[in-house]
């Protein structure tokens, strides 16, 4: 095990960010979002066609790279750096981790390609720690009914995996209605989906807590992408900016809080990386399910979940601070890492949740 | 051939196999210096095996039951002065200092700060004037911890007043049995008396004890300090160990003592702890080869943070027994001792990790430059001769 980048996650991250850097930059991200289709397919099926991003995590014998958490967790840094607006998370982290955990052998050789996109349907708030609400009935062992509100990816998903007690069925996009709703994340819009005898495949079983603490624990990287744009971003401003005669990096009391942001971030970096290598080993088909394993893996979720999401949040509301008035423009890509990084605070599970969570998870409990 | 984990474990077996850990323990240290075991990253025949850094741990946990170093008492050797002789003392200097160093044998402490240079150290004013082949040494130094039962101690001391500050100063391994070297106990918030003034007073220290060239005391001292900082807060700890650790025993202990409120903190706390410890693993990792750099001021600062907010929970957590101290008498401690003191010693000694080996405040500023490269504040101190300075 290592919290340091490998070799082989070094050249991935090179050829996302590469890549990125064509055809996502700030002003394209801020016009896309604007438009009626703020999610960018075309973007999406080139990261999955000449990088293979889609299939990461699917294993090889399916059409996937056979990859685990710790590559998935690098595209994630890269994909928060430039508030990407594709499905990963989404299709490529949640969905599939859904079928892979399901069983599931036909789809998730569709996903692995790219060609077909899919959402978990479940709120972008519902926690780990939480039964998830109960608002999607079956009848017949096949007819499902009901609305969940706040999916992150629907509008562009091909299929819907449904999750309706311990068992996920899948349901084709067609015969769903996706409601989209004005979003505080501009780049990862939510949408209200409605099933009304919509018919769907039951493919296996659901484990909530494990599906969902493996993205939350894999979502501490995007938000450690984020925060690190931000820090970068605000650096080279205030050694550029002057105000008296002097860069307004120059301070001291700007540059206590650089530093302060930093380091925040370095850590912020190791906890990801744990996770990212812990969760790793919940990858592949022959992840251990030793209670101590698994513990060991929630609790490292936990921890960098946490942590990254409140830097993520911190470091792009000091951003913000920091570039002054300009920090206030729509022109300046900034507030669409301050959306990112606030609403993905708030997904798979609060700060405080996770934290909460460590109570039991490392021994610390509550008053009676 | 490169060492790998198992090549050092084949070490550990046959040295053990040679030496008996229930003999004498000095004999003991002694043998697994000479058999480069003491610390596998420096070099053959000075106590190591030229082995990557992180091999150090399997030594440590093969070798877990047998006798070891008192680290408490030998911070500063172990730390900095050990790093600083490796880096720039000679072939006889490394031969004369690092086996007692390292066997506890001779303790070392610090005579770098000052009454008028803490976090400026660059002015201080103690002089070294050569006088042949020896050095005589005048001034007053503070704040130096263990200097009462330290047998050697690095110096740094100003030889060109002439010249802008950084530039005039050279570094010295200081003999504290010389005559002319008087150590005075510094009470301090604690109750005891962990640190000292030291006055020289015409101290004479042989050229052999020079540690690299005359005027380049600045740059030797970077070594010292940076390696301080990884000392001060880059120690390995297991997951919930150290400070938090304590407090979660107490806590887990005594469920009477819960609160919402301290529960909310105590887990905010533990997240912190958690993160720090990876950073500072991670650290260590993309450190294994090479010197530590200004990142190592970054553990150091987070460390000093978080064991003041740990102490003051564990204080607040106790109620009554908050309210008390375990002991005031005035003595000359040893060491530091966290973990056998109570909260009280702990929550006032915690307030010096912030001091200690550069302030806080000086540590973000370097994080600031020399990481973030952003621009140092005017300065007016920078090209004048250290003589014309106002002090
Ligand atoms: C427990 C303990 C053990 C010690 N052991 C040793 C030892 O063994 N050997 C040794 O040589 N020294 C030792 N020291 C001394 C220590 O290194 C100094 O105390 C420290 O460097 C700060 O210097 P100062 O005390 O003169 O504070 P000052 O430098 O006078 O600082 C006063 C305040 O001003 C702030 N400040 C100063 N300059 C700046 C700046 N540029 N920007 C912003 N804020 C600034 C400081 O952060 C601090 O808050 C020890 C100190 C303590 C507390």
């Amino acid at each position: 095990m290592t919290l340091l980048y490998t070799e082989v996650e070094e050249e991935l991250r090179a050829s996302v960010r590469d890549l990125l850097a064509d055809r996502c930059g700030p002003d394209a991200v801020l016009k896309r979002v604007e438009s009626a289709t703020p999610y960018d397919m075309d973007l999406w099926k080139t990261l999955s066609r000449e990088i293979g991003v889609a299939g990461l995590l699917v294993p090889e014998e399916y059409g996937g790279a056979g990859a685990s958490a710790r590559e998935v967790a690098v595209v994630l840094e890269e994909l928060g750096r430039s508030v990407a607006p594709v499905p990963f998370l989404t299709s490529a982290v949640l969905a599939t981790k859904a079928l892979l955990q399901a069983g599931e052998k036909n789809l998730i050789q569709e996903l692995a390609s790219g060609e077909t996109t899919a959402a978990l349907a479940v709120s972008m708030v519902a926690s780990p720690y939480r039964p998830l609400p109960e608002t999607v009935t079956v009848t017949d062992g096949r007819l499902l009914n009901g609305e969940v509100r706040a999916v992150a990816g629907a509008d562009v998903a091909d299929v819907l995996l449904v999750p309706v007690g311990t068992a996920l069925y899948a349901v084709r996009a067609e015969n769903v209605r996706v409601d989209v709703v004005p979003s505080l994340d501009l780049t990862r819009p939510i949408a209200t989906v409605t099933f009304s005898d919509t018919p769907g495949e039951a493919i296996g079983a659901f484990d909530a807590r494990r599906v969902l603490s493996f993205g939350a624990g894999l979502l501490a990287s995007e938000q450690l992408g984020v925060a690190e744009w931000c820090l970068s971003t605000t650096l080279s401003y205030i050694k550029e900016r002057h105000q008296f005669a002097r860069p307004v990096g120059s301070f001291q009391a700007i540059k206590h809080r650089m530093a302060d942001l930093w380091l925040d971030v370095v850590r912020a970096r190791a906890a990801a990386r744990n996770a990212a290598d812990l969760l790793a080993a919940d990858s592949g088909p022959d992840a251990s399910h030793d209670a101590e394993a698994v513990q060991g893996r929630e609790l490292a979720a936990a921890v960098a979940t946490s942590w990254c999401s409140e830097v993520a949040v911190h470091v792009a509301e000091e951003s913000v601070q920091l570039h002054g008035g300009i920090g206030m423009t729509w022109e300046h890509p900034l507030h669409l890492y301050l959306k990112r990084a606030k609403s993905t605070e708030i997904a798979l599970g609060s700060p405080g949740a996770h934290r909460d969570a460590l109570a039991a998870l490392a021994d610390l409990p509550g008053p009676a | 051939m490169a060492l790998d984990e198992k090549a050092i474990q084949e070490r550990v077996s046959a040295f053990l196999a040679e030496h008996d850990p229930t003999g004498d323990r000095l004999e003991f240290l002694r043998a697994r210096f000479d058999a480069g075991l003491a610390w596998v990253h420096f070099p053959e025949g000075l106590g190591g095996l030229g082995a990557p850094r992180e091999l150090q741990n399997v030594v440590e946990r093969e070798l877990a039951d047998t006798p070891q170093i008192t680290p408490g008492v030998q911070t500063i050797g172990l730390g900095m002065a050990a790093p600083t002789i490796l880096t720039f003392g000679t072939d006889e200097q490394r031969k004369r200092f690092l086996r007692p160093l390292w066997t506890g044998e001779e303790i070392w402490c610090q005579l770098f700060s000052e009454p008028g240079a803490g976090s400026d150290l660059a002015t201080l004013g103690t002089r070294a004037v050569r006088d042949g082949d020896e050095w005589v040494v005048d001034g007053q130094k503070v704040w130096t911890s263990g200097a009462h039962h330290s047998r050697w101690a690095i110096l740094v001391a100003r030889t060109d007043v002439d010249v802008p500050k950084h530039r005039g100063l050279t570094y010295f391994v200081c003999d504290m049995h010389a005559p002319g070297v008087e150590v005075r106990p510094l009470r301090q918030i604690t109750g005891e008396a962990e640190f000292n003034e030291v006055f020289l007073t015409g101290v004479r220290l042989d050229d052999s004890l020079r540690l690299g060239e005359v005027g380049d005391g600045w740059r030797v001292a970077q070594t010292t300090l940076m390696n301080e900082r990884v000392a001060i807060g880059g120690a390995p700890v297991r997951r919930g160990g150290g400070m938090v650790g304590l407090v979660a025993e107490t806590w887990r202990a005594r469920p009477e003592l819960r609160t919402h409120d301290l529960h909310q903190r105590l887990l905010r706390l533990w997240v912190e702890a958690e993160v720090t410890r990876l950073a500072g693993t991670r650290l260590r990792e993309q450190l294994s080869a090479g010197q530590p750099g200004p990142e190592g001021s970054g553990m150091k600062l987070s460390f000093a943070t978080l064991n003041q907010a740990l102490s003051g929970l564990d204080l607040e957590m106790r109620g009554e027994e908050g309210l008390t101290y375990d002991d005031w008498s005035f003595r000359r401690s040893d060491s530091v001792d966290f973990f056998g003191r109570g909260p009280g010693y702990r929550y006032l000694r915690a307030k010096g990790n912030s001091i200690e080996g550069g302030t806080s405040e000086i540590l973000r500023n370097i994080v600031a430059e020399r990481v973030l490269g952003l621009p140092s504040e005017p300065r007016v101190d920078k090209d004048v001769p250290w003589k014309d300075l106002p002090r």
